[in-house]
C-alpha cells in the first residue's frame, strides 16, 4: 500500500497543526466553503498519494521558480512532497539513466492513474531536433509518457498556448500540448510563469478531490481565470473616473492612476494577479506602477506593442492598429467623396448644355 | 427607367406610377433610430479606445469613463434591439423590407444592374435609372457595409460586453464563444475598432450617394426615407 500525503507530512516532522493550516488555505485559496476543510484533510489523510510527473520541453524553467516560491506555509515542503516529485529533472536528485527509468516505473504502477505536468513545449520542425532530452526529441517523451496519465497539466503560457517560442515566425514550430496529447483532458494555466498559489491550488484541487477544475472555454480552470485582471484592479476606480497615467513620469503615474493610456492589458488579460498578487501577497506588476503585459493571454507576443491601447492588427502585414487603418480607410473615403462630388459638378456643368436639348427633343 | 420589375409591379397596380409607397413607418424609424444610435456608439467608442485627457482630484468626484462606457453599452443594447425588430419586420413588412437581408445575387439580370449603376457613379452613363428600393449598387453595398457589419459589430461587441460578467451564466454562454474564436480578447477590440471606423466610412458615402442621387437622380430618396413615398421626376 502506497502512503498518503498525511503519512509522508507526518514523516516528514509536519505537525497536525500545521497540516489544518494548509487545508484551511488551500479551501480559501479555491474559493471553497469551510465545510471543504474536513473534506480536503480527510482526502489527504485517506487516499493514496497520487505521482505528478514534471517534464519540462521548450522553456525557462520560471513556472518552476514561480511553484518553489509558492507562499502557503507550508507549500515548500507540502507540495513538493505532495507532487512526490518522482520525476522533475530539474529538481530531483537522480539524473541520467536512473531517471528516465522513474518514469518507467510510475508509468507501469500508477497507469491511467498519475498527473503529468508539463512546463514548456515541444517543436516539431525537424522531426523534434531543437529541443533533445536522453538523446530524444522530447515530443516523443511527452508523448510516451501522457500515455497512460490520467489528465495533463499544461504550465504557463509556453505549454498552453506557444507563448514566445512560438511567437512569429516561430522558427522551432513551437507547438501547445493541447495539440499534441488529443486524447487526454489538458488543464491550462497560462501566464509567464502562473502565480504559485495557482499552480498550488490546481495541483491540490485535482489530487483531493481526484477530479479535474471546471475549466473555461480555454481550458483554464474558471476559479483562477474566470475574470480579468481589470475587474479586480485595485486602480479600476481611476479608470472609471477618467483618471491615466499619460507619460511615465507624470504626476498621475506618482498618484497611482489608471495605467490604461500606457497600454495596460489588464482590461482583456484573464489571470488572478490582482486578487492573489505575487510573491505571498506582496505585490503585482500594477501595483509596481507598469501595466499589465496579458502574458496569462494566447500569442501576448504577437499581440503588438505592450505600451499601447489600441494595439497593431497583424493581418496588414506592417503592424497597423485599428486607428491607423480605419482612418486612413475614413479619410480615404472622404477624399473620395470630395473629387467624386467635383468631377460630378464639373460635368453637370460641362453636360448640362447638351444635355437639356436632349430632353427637349424627347418632350 | 423603371427597371423591369418595377414596371410590372406598375402594370400590377393598372395606374401610371408618379409615386410609390416604399419604405413603411417602423422601416422609417428604425433608420433614423439607427443614425443617431450609430453615431453615438461611434463617438463613444473611441472615447473608450483613446479616452479624454486624464481628470485631477479625487477619483470619487469623477465617473468620466463610466459615463462613457454606460452611455456606449446603451446605445449598443438599443442598436442591437433595433436589430432584431428590424429583422421582424423583415417577414411581416412588404417586398422592400426583406431587400437589405436578400441579396439576389443569383440573378444575372441584377448583376447588370450592379454594372449599370457602377457606369453611372463613374460617369460613364449620363441617365441614372429609377428603382423603387435601393439601387442594385446601393443594395450591395448596404448588404456588405450594413447588414455584415451590423451583426458582426453586435457580435464582437456583445462578446466583449459579457467579459466583465466572468466566465459562466446567461451572457457567457451567448456570446462568450466570440472572444476565444477571434483568438482573444484585444483581437477582438481591434476588430470592433476597425469596424466602427469602416461602417463611419460607409455612413460617410451612403450621405454622399443619397444627396447626390437626390439632386441628380430620377426619384426622391432622403424625403422618401421620412414620408415612405417615392417620388418620380417625369
Amino acid at each position: 500500500m502506497t502512503e498518503t500525503f498525511y503519512e509522508v507530512l507526518r514523516r516528514q516532522g509536519i505537525t497536525r497543526r500545521s497540516f489544518l493550516k494548509f487545508c484551511s488555505l488551500t479551501a480559501s485559496s479555491l474559493g471553497l466553503s469551510a465545510a471543504a476543510i474536513p473534506e480536503i484533510a480527510r482526502a489527504l489523510e485517506t487516499k493514496p498519494r497520487t505521482p505528478v510527473l514534471w517534464l519540462h520541453g521548450l522553456e525557462c524553467t520560471c513556472c518552476s521558480e514561480s511553484f518553489i516560491r509558492s507562499a502557503h506555509p507550508l507549500t515548500r515542503d507540502v507540495v513538493l512532497s505532495m507532487l512526490s516529485l518522482d520525476y522533475d529533472d530539474t529538481l530531483m536528485a537522480a539524473a541520467g539513466d536512473r531517471a528516465e527509468a522513474i518514469i518507467e516505473t510510475v508509468k507501469e504502477k500508477y497507469k491511467g492513474n498519475y498527473i503529468v505536468a508539463v512546463e514548456g513545449n515541444p517543436p516539431l520542425n525537424e522531426d523534434g531536433m531543437f529541443c533533445i532530452q536522453g538523446g530524444r526529441p522530447f515530443v516523443e517523451k511527452l508523448k510516451e509518457t501522457c500515455a497512460d496519465a490520467r489528465a495533463v497539466i499544461a504550465w504557463g503560457s509556453c505549454a498552453s498556448y506557444g507563448c514566445v517560442q512560438a511567437a512569429r515566425p516561430n522558427p522551432t514550430r513551437a507547438t501547445p500540448i493541447k495539440k499534441i496529447i488529443t486524447n487526454k483532458p489538458v488543464i491550462h494555466v497560462p501566464g509567464c510563469p502562473p502565480i504559485a498559489e495557482v499552480m498550488t491550488g490546481v495541483v491540490t484541487y485535482m489530487l483531493t478531490f481526484e477530479r479535474i477544475p471546471e475549466l473555461d472555454r480555454q481550458g483554464r480552470p474558471r476559479m483562477f481565470y474566470g475574470q480579468r485582471i481589470h475587474d479586480k484592479c485595485y486602480r479600476r476606480g481611476h479608470f472609471d473616473a477618467g483618471q491615466f497615467v499619460e507619460q511615465w513620469d507624470d504626476d498621475p503615474a506618482r498618484m497611482g492612476f489608471c495605467l490604461y493610456k500606457m497600454g495596460c492589458k489588464g482590461p482583456t488579460t484573464y489571470n488572478a494577479c490582482s486578487s492573489m498578487r505575487w510573491n505571498g501577497g506582496i505585490s503585482w506588476p500594477v501595483q509596481s506602477g507598469h501595466g499589465c503585459l496579458g502574458c496569462s493571454e494566447d500569442g501576448f507576443w504577437d499581440k503588438g506593442s505592450f505600451y499601447d491601447r489600441v494595439t497593431g492588427i497583424h493581418q496588414f502585414g506592417i503592424e497597423a492598429s485599428a486607428d491607423e487603418v480605419g482612418g486612413a480607410i475614413a479619410v480615404g473615403t472622404g477624399a473620395a467623396i470630395a473629387a467624386h462630388a467635383a468631377i460630378t459638378a464639373l460635368s453637370r456643368l460641362r453636360h448640362s448644355e447638351p444635355q437639356n436639348e436632349k430632353q427637349g427633343e424627347n418632350a | 427607367m423603371l427597371s423591369q420589375h418595377d414596371i410590372q409591379d406598375a402594370m400590377r397596380h393598372g395606374r401610371q406610377v408618379y409615386s410609390v409607397y416604399v419604405y413603411e413607418a417602423p422601416l422609417r424609424v428604425w433608420h433614423w433610430f439607427n443614425a443617431v444610435v450609430m453615431t453615438v456608439l461611434a463617438v463613444t467608442g473611441y472615447l473608450i479606445g483613446k479616452p479624454f485627457p486624464t481628470l485631477f482630484g479625487e477619483a470619487a468626484d469623477h465617473y468620466m469613463m463610466g459615463y462613457v462606457r454606460y452611455i456606449h453599452y446603451i446605445a449598443g443594447y438599443l442598436f442591437a434591439l433595433g436589430l432584431i425588430a428590424r429583422l421582424y419586420w423583415a417577414f411581416v413588412g412588404n417586398r422592400h423590407a426583406r431587400q437589405i437581408f436578400l441579396l439576389p445575387f443569383t440573378e444575372i439580370e441584377w448583376w447588370k444592374e450592379v454594372w449599370f449603376e457602377l457606369r453611372w457613379y463613374l460617369f460613364l452613363e449620363h441617365t441614372p435609372k429609377k428603382y423603387l428600393g435601393h439601387n442594385p449598387m446601393a443594395l450591395l453595398m448596404m448588404f456588405f457595409f450594413f447588414t455584415i457589419f451590423a451583426f458582426g459589430m453586435t457580435f464582437t461587441g456583445f462578446g466583449l460586453y459579457v467579459e466583465f460578467t466572468g466566465s459562466g451564466g446567461l451572457g457567457d454562454w451567448l456570446f462568450g464563444w466570440v472572444v476565444p474564436l477571434l483568438g482573444g480578447s484585444q483581437q477582438t477590440h481591434s476588430w470592433h475598432r476597425l469596424g466602427m471606423w469602416l461602417m463611419m466610412s460607409f455612413a460617410a458615402l451612403h450621405v454622399y450617394a443619397a444627396l447626390r442621387e437626390e439632386v441628380l437622380g430620377q426619384h426622391s430618396l432622403i424625403s422618401t426615407m421620412i414620408s415612405g413615398w417615392r417620388m418620380f421626376k417625369r
